[in-house]
């Protein structure tokens, strides 16, 4: 870049940041903040009542915010799972594993499957394409029990594999990532063929780097759901040393129900730790993606 | 044999891009539709083996299962209103958002409702529409003087679908927003800048003109979302009016279906009800992508 357009571009940013001050734009900051604040609550309120003392569980009328900030939930519940027969680290160390592989593998199948359907535009795609959408509208909840006796019939039950194998393709992210691919230039696809480049080494070395917002967004998606996942463990890992840490710790407040207010302490503490990884995955995700591309959007 | 040839060296690569998806998308996802289609012509409670009925589980259904009916009518009033609603409004916030500084900060917040669990969101809205004087909602308007007592927002036949409405487009917006998002920073700037020469001064004209055409793959994945997550709204129905509601005001096809499936076991009915919903949701979705691809001529 010439130091003409540098300087240029100085200009063009500053005037964009003097177009932010004015009072219509003063009124969107504060309508969004409020906004926000709101949509934010249930997280202010997990931090919030993770930190109450017993006694402030019990005030009535409840109090949203904690007055006397504690950290005996945090330690009442590491107690807890210092008592239980399987070490704690090990689910965590369950989760992770299980996270990880399930969201590694089905950015790149999704990825891989998407671009192959779309850019070699494929014999018999839409009639595929109009399954896997047709899938994605399928309620889940009856299919269930028949998945189940797939997963068993295969003896992939109390194994990682099963566990990670049943999530990797799942019609929404296919989804997700074939209406980004869509978007792909088919002329950089050729150019690059012309270059002489290879058919892998154009989806990843040129393709999937320009589709970053797209599978950036579909890692936070995908490891909210892993990490979250009570379900799937639940019904396929019965061997306790394999059991992931919404399970340990949902047993451990005392079970899914426990919107008792004695253990709301407890159940908030772990709500909260269980959490933090997501925050991390989503603000390292949304921030590579808005920062490198930052003059994208729609400023001015 | 020529043709094959040249068949696979034109597809090939992409089948074998493709095929690792596929397959296991077949053995964990079709595999298991199909069965539960074919469940719902039979008489299967899970312990015996299934006995083939016919389409006696549909005609049931229609026929005699009033609080079905009943179960349709609620989730369609309920698809009508929250799908495009919590669309539209998530686009636009999406939209704003990426105007904004602190984008990522203001983006986290407005996903968190995606990522707490449901037990804290519960525990939330609770608190909002809690069903005594100390709710948050019935203490404003009893201070202000609109009510004399107490309204019982989850009990109250005639609030229980308002009060669900209004929680489920609060809590439902963060996958279409967060898509639109990533869409919206896949808009090559340039065209603004052309836009901007071309005589284009109002952010409105801007939206309708330059971004609309450029993130429709992603309009068209939102659309399809608010529908599968309108039509699917159980968990918090559930959360919030009970199992079974009263007066059934807050039952949905899929409560109807999970009261079939997991405690009456049923699985053939359950399995036909699966159907119905899935041909409305089809139904629902077909509309829309008509209207998405009609909207750029």
């Amino acid at each position: 870049m010439s130091i003409n357009a540098l300087i240029q571009d100085k200009k063009m940013q500053m005037k964009a940041a003097l177009h932010h001050f004015n009072i219509y734009w003063v009124l969107v900051y504060l309508a969004v903040i409020l906004l926000v604040l709101f949509t934010a609550l249930p997280l202010i309120y997990v931090a919030c009542t993770a930190f109450k003392p017993m006694e402030e569980l019990f005030v009535f009328p409840p109090r949203f915010f904690v007055k006397n900030p504690t950290t005996i939930n945090f330690s009442d519940l590491l107690m807890t799972l210092g008592g239980s027969t399987v070490p704690f680290l090990r689910y965590a160390f369950n989760s992770v594993v299980i996270t990880v592989f399930t969201v590694g593998l089905t950015v790149i199948l999704c990825s891989m499957g998407a671009y192959g359907l779309v850019k070699y535009r494929l014999p018999g795609g839409g009639f595929m394409f109009s399954i896997i959408v047709a899938a994605l509208m399928f309620s889940p909840h009856v299919t269930q029990i028949s998945r189940y006796m797939v997963v068993n019939g295969l003896g992939l039950t109390n194994s990682f594999l099963g566990v990670i194998i049943i999530n990797v393709a799942v019609a929404f992210n296919f989804f997700l990532m074939k209406q980004f691919v869509e978007q792909y230039p088919n002329e950089l696809i050729e150019a690059a063929r012309i270059d002489g480049a290879g058919e892998l080494k154009i989806f990843y070395g040129i393709v999937m780097p320009s589709l970053k917002p797209a599978w950036t967004t579909l890692i936070v998606f995908s490891f909210t759901s892993t990490w979250n996942d009570y379900f799937t463990p639940l019904v396929y890992l019965s061997k306790q040393s394999l059991k992931t840490l919404p399970l340990a710790l949902q047993s451990i407040a005392g079970g899914p129900a426990a919107a008792a207010i004695g253990t709301a302490g407890r159940v908030s503490a772990a709500t909260f730790l269980m959490i933090i990884p997501v925050v991390i995955v989503f603000l390292i995700m949304q921030r590579s993606v808005m920062e490198t591309l930052t003059y994208s959007g729609i400023k001015g | 044999m020529v043709n094959i040839k040249r068949f696979w060296s034109r597809y090939g690569t992409g089948y074998l891009f493709f095929a690792p998806f596929f397959l296991l998308f077949v053995i964990f996802t079709v595999i298991p539709v199909v069965v539960a289609f074919v469940t719902s012509f039979t008489d299967y409670n899970m312990l015996e083996s299934a006995k083939y009925i016919g389409i006696t589980n549909y005609s049931l259904l229609f026929v005699d299962d009033d609080i079905f009916t009943l179960a349709i009518k609620n989730t369609l009033v309920f698809a009508i209103i929250t799908g495009p609603i919590g669309y539209l409004l998530s686009f636009f916030m999406a939209w704003v958002i990426n105007q904004l500084k602190f984008k990522t900060a203001f983006a986290f917040a407005f996903y968190v409702p995606s990522i707490t669990s449901s037990v804290a969101m519960s525990v939330v809205w609770l608190y909002f529409f809690s069903n005594d004087r100390y709710g948050l909602i019935n203490n404003i308007l009893i201070y202000m003087g609109l009510i004399d007592s107490p309204i019982l927002w989850t009990l109250d036949a005639n609030y229980i679908m308002k009060v669900i409405i209004f929680v489920q487009i609060w809590m439902s917006m963060g996958t279409g927003f967060l898509v639109f998002l990533a869409g919206l920073q896949s808009v090559p700037r340039e065209l603004y800048e052309q836009g901007k020469i071309d005589g284009i001064s109002s952010r409105f004209v801007e939206l309708r003109y330059i971004t609309f055409p450029c993130v429709k793959p992603q309009l068209l994945f939102g659309a399809i979302n608010a529908i599968v997550a309108a039509f699917g709204v159980f968990d918090i129905a559930v959360s919030i009016a009970g199992m079974p509601s009263p007066n059934y005001a807050g039952h949905t096809i899929v409560a109807h279906l999970y009261d079939y499936a997991f405690i009456r076991f049923q699985m053939g009915y359950a399995s036909a009800i699966a159907m119905v919903l899935f041909i409305l949701t089809f139904a629902g979705g077909r509309i829309v992508m008509k209207l998405l691809s009609s909207k750029d001529e």
